[in-house]
């Protein structure tokens, strides 16, 4: 039984890290795993609280397989402030925090028999792997999918070689373009949005799910607009300063949105004219 | 010379009529790269212009101590090679096939003739263009906000 399930929404439950990962020069993947109780199964897109006691507490991504019913969880962190650095440094064997799962899901069951278009930047990447993860694990309920995926450079592309395996896999394309040039790079040099708008899109068969950076996203969606995908087809997840997690505090509230509950994914339609407002 | 459906897959040309279309395809012909080709070189006088069909060709400068930096790449579907429309009619990159590249190119000598002669196939051809050099300017300008560093490094 979780301790949500127990009527303790705020109380972190113990994980041990059983894997760590060094994806860049400030980016970790951590497997986690209960130390006791599990929480309940995570949908892809959706959030936990992980905390190291005594330093703090941060809504972190699940970056890891949602078919995969194990109890386990994966998280993609980046090492930005005092408690993400504490959770990056942790090792094998430590014991961290994590309440959740918390906020909406990519909805990728409403997906199903449509072509999926994935659209990362940065670290963004990390919150939509569940999505390709998910829909792998099902394939015959999706039909193409399409990850694009930038990056400043190529040392800060995440998950190098599952990308290069994925982009090996029937019906699934993977573009990749870096910002800033690179000795090391063969690859695309240029922003995003270019990749994705060389996509052949059927836009009644699409749904497109966007995470990164608040102008890279607006700039991706205005690409995935101009080519006929309708607003409530593009999926974007929202980043604000979460606190509770739970819709108690307000501190992520966006407009009429509390992003850790109403989000963090939500369709265009709804979120487009809450990006165009300066500083909400 | 290439054919008026040829054309067809590239938004430069999507204000055109059919008859301007054949007028466009006359003066263009299907070529091939291989990988290393160079397409142009800087500073040098610009002629020509290339619809991607297939493959990726880099923009690049050469600068010290780094050898040539690629600035951009340009795949399926882009247009490369603008300088000749505008004074002082020379490459400020060079251009090179990154892999074997399939494109269609426009004898621009002749294309700039036929556009001066006629505004009704100049001014939409112009547009065209000045679409697609709107879209890589704000492409450009969204890597100058360099979204992806890390809040610690502002």
């Amino acid at each position: 039984m979780s301790a949500d399930a127990l009527g303790e929404p705020m109380l972190p439950v113990p994980y041990r890290v059983t894997a760590r990962r060094e994806e860049s020069r400030d980016c970790v993947t951590l497997r986690l795993e209960p130390c006791d109780v599990a929480l309940p199964p995570f949908a892809a897109g959706q959030f936990t609280m992980l905390c190291r006691p005594g330093i703090g507490e941060i809504a972190v991504s699940v970056s890891g397989d949602p078919s995969a019913r194990d109890g386990s969880l994966t998280h993609t962190i980046r090492d930005v402030g005092a408690v993400s650095r504490a959770l990056c440094r942790a090792q094998p064997g430590a014991v961290i925090g994590a309440r959740g799962p918390y906020g909406t899901s990519w909805g990728l069951d409403t997906a199903v028999a449509r072509d999926l278009v994935i659209v990362a930047g940065g670290v963004g990447l990390a919150p939509v792997r569940p999505i390709l993860l998910g829909a792998l694990a099902a394939r015959d309920a999706y039909r193409r999918i399409m990850l694009v995926a930038g990056a400043r450079s190529p040392a800060e592309l995440l998950f190098r070689e599952q990308l290069g395996e994925w982009a090996t896999l029937p019906g699934v394309s993977v573009g990749l373009t870096i910002d800033q040039p690179a000795a090391d790079w063969d690859g695309a040099v240029g922003f995003v949005t270019e990749p994705l708008a060389r996509l052949t899109l059927e836009p009644r068969q699409t749904v497109a799910f966007v995470c990164g950076p608040e102008p890279m996203i607006r700039f991706s969606a205005s690409v995935l607009l101009g080519k006929g995908v309708a607003a409530g087809d593009i999926r974007v997840s929202l980043e604000r300063n979460m606190k509770c997690g739970v819709g108690l505090c307000g501190h992520c509230q966006l407009g009429p949105l509390l992003v850790c509950r109403d989000g963090p994914v939500v369709d265009y339609a709804r979120a487009q004219s809450l990006l165009d407002v300066r500083e909400l | 010379m290439s054919s008026p459906e040829q054309l067809g897959g590239f938004p430069v040309f999507d204000r055109l009529t059919v008859a301007q279309r054949a007028l466009v395809a006359e003066v263009a012909r299907e070529v091939t790269f291989t990988a290393g080709t160079r397409l142009f070189d800087e500073g040098q006088p610009a002629s020509g212009c290339w619809l991607i069909r297939a493959g990726q060709v880099a923009l690049e400068t050469a600068v010290p101590g780094r050898g040539q930096v690629v600035v951009h790449t340009l795949g399926q579907g882009d247009v490369l090679g603008w300088s000749w429309l505008v004074p002082p009619h020379r490459w400020h990159f060079s251009a090179t096939a990154t892999g074997a590249v399939r494109a269609v190119q426009l004898e621009t000598t002749r294309l700039l003739v036929l556009a001066d002669a006629d505004p009704a196939l100049g001014y939409p051809l112009a547009l065209g263009f000045f679409e697609i050099l709107l879209g890589r300017l704000q492409s450009t300008r969204s890597r100058l906000l360099d979204l992806y560093g890390s809040p610690r490094e502002r």
